[in-house]
């Protein structure tokens, strides 16, 4: 069924009894060409590329909960492609493209909200670390744009710009970042992916991989053995306990992220502001919560939730910027599992096991990345050879001594 | 968290710095035939358990002494902790 303004008044006037579920409840079939394992963003895109626009048939993604239940449901909504190195930058904006022409790719409205991005400066040398990337994202097609103290006061007036410790000195802004309704990119994906013959099979575990001579040739589940000539693993958070189950150590630690909504409020901040060096970003949603967060707690988790001293850090991050703020009440908080990787960039690669592919190491970046993510690892899945945006997210790039390591933290994933 | 610190007793985790994984207290051979190989595993691979995990942490705002700690990753229980000097010395570490 197409989604149009002529549908929703047809089912207005007639009950709303012409909607269908947006995509079917399969059984799993022995045997498919593909089995992607994670029904989330990365995973429910890849299946939707891989059927679109590489033609691949008899594909199913296994979901150990429903859809779209883990990260791509906890996080907070930015989209964005402000990175510095080159190994980074075509990807993400390889990625914002695809973001940019998504709700008419899939017929899907992901409220894709580009209010832009401001990165705060606060002493001279980040103005020119920042002018240094700015440069880099426009050597790469990107945008980006300075803006003095006085531009950024015009947009954000309660923007407390003469903080003692951090007096604001100018931004570095990307105007075509911004947000997405984040649920309904896994929804879209999903819908995409089912309506091309993609086989979502939700409440199905992976245990284990069946490997025989060096290849895969299936995974069990919870309902049973499914065949399959190729498997992608796309479960970010789990990644090493996956992983763990084909007898992988990964270059990758889980650590948790806390993330937070006030109640709602009227319109007060247009667009998304980072504070970096307090360990602070925010937005507002549609709905007028200030979605809003800071730094890992530091520590290895699967918890999906965090301890206070991070939310006592955070809000002291954001009183220090917005004092205003200070005035709105905490709605909610939560936590989501971050694929930490050694140098802070993900992996897209084959593994060492014939049939076998990963998708993982995200750090707390991994939404802004679903449409090049799953557009890259269907490119790898399908011919076997790495999109060029991608080609330098490899396994062997850590012993090779080619990390993408945009902070300079080294092999210290909560420094990432 | 609450980390019982086996000299001063429970000291809040907000006090130490993470470092992690237990296992880099077993630093490999500098002049084993392997050993390019074994400081790459070192380094960069880690178990990543979800479970039961012994790992570092560093007593940064307090006696600055390194701790390990078995925690739980799932649930953040702390079953054990002891000063990684013991720990280090008990596998043969820095005699």
């Amino acid at each position: 069924m197409r989604y149009s303004g002529f549908r929703v008044i047809k089912e207005a006037l007639t009950g709303h009894k012409g909607w269908t579920p947006a995509w079917r409840d399969p059984e799993p079939q022995e045997q498919y060409d593909i089995v992607i394992i994670g029904g989330g963003g990365h995973g429910l895109a890849t299946a939707y590329y891989l059927a679109k626009e590489f033609q691949q048939k008899r594909i199913a993604v296994i979901e150990k909960g429903w859809i779209g239940g883990g990260n791509v449901g906890r996080n907070t909504t930015i989209i964005r492609s402000n990175y510095l190195l080159d190994g980074n930058e075509p990807f993400y904006e390889f990625s914002l493209k695809l973001w940019e022409g998504l709700e008419q790719d899939l017929n899907y409205n992901a409220m894709v909200s580009q209010r832009g991005i401001l990165n705060l400066i606060h002493s001279d040398a980040q103005r020119d670390a920042f002018t240094r990337r700015g440069n880099a994202m426009i050597l790469n097609g990107a945008d980006a744009e300075m803006l003095s103290t006085q531009q950024i006061k015009a947009r954000y007036p309660f923007l407390n710009t003469d903080d003692a410790r951090f007096p604001i000195k100018g931004g570095l802004a990307q105007h075509r970042g911004g947000t997405v309704r984040h649920d309904a990119v896994a929804w879209g994906y999903a819908r995409g992916a089912d309506s091309r013959g993609v086989d979502i099979i939700q409440n199905c575990e992976v245990t284990g991989f069946r490997i025989e001579k060096g290849k895969c040739l299936g995974v069990e589940t919870t309902r049973g053995f499914i065949g399959a000539r190729k498997v992608g693993c796309a479960v970010a958070g789990s990644s090493g306990r996956l992983m763990a189950k084909a007898g992988m150590r990964l270059p990758i630690e889980s650590h948790v992220l806390q993330a937070f909504v006030s109640e709602g409020l009227k319109p007060v901040l247009p667009g998304v502001v980072t504070f970096g060096a307090g360990h602070f970003y925010v937005s507002q949603s549609d709905k007028g919560g200030l979605v809003f967060g800071g730094d890992l707690d530091g520590y290895n988790s699967y918890a999906q939730r965090g301890n206070l001293p991070t939310v006592e850090d955070v809000c002291e991050g954001g009183m220090a910027i917005f004092p205003a703020f200070g005035r709105a009440r905490l709605l909610r908080m939560w936590g989501g599992i971050m694929d930490m990787s050694m140098d802070g960039s993900p992996i897209i690669d084959r593994t060492h096991i014939d049939g076998l592919y990963f998708n993982g190491g995200w750090c707390y970046g991994g939404f802004k990345a679903t449409p090049a993510s799953g557009f890259c690892f269907a490119h790898l899945l399908a011919r076997d050879a790495p999109h060029p945006t991608a080609a330098a997210y490899r396994f062997d790039r850590f012993e090779k001594g080619l990390m993408i390591d945009e902070k300079g933290m080294g092999n210290q994933p909560n420094l990432h | 968290m609450i980390i019982e610190h086996p000299l001063l007793g429970p000291r809040d985790a907000a006090e130490f710095t993470y470092m992690g994984d237990a296992k880099l207290i077993d630093r490999p051979d500098w002049q084993a035939q392997n050993a390019a190989r074994e400081f790459y595993e070192y380094g960069y691979l880690r178990d990543n358990p979800a479970g039961w995990h012994e790992e570092l942490w560093f007593h940064e705002a307090g006696d600055r002494s390194w701790l390990v700690v078995t925690r739980n990753t799932v649930t953040h229980e702390i079953s054990k902790v002891e000063l990684a000097r013991d720990v280090a010395r008990a596998r043969g570490r820095s005699k």
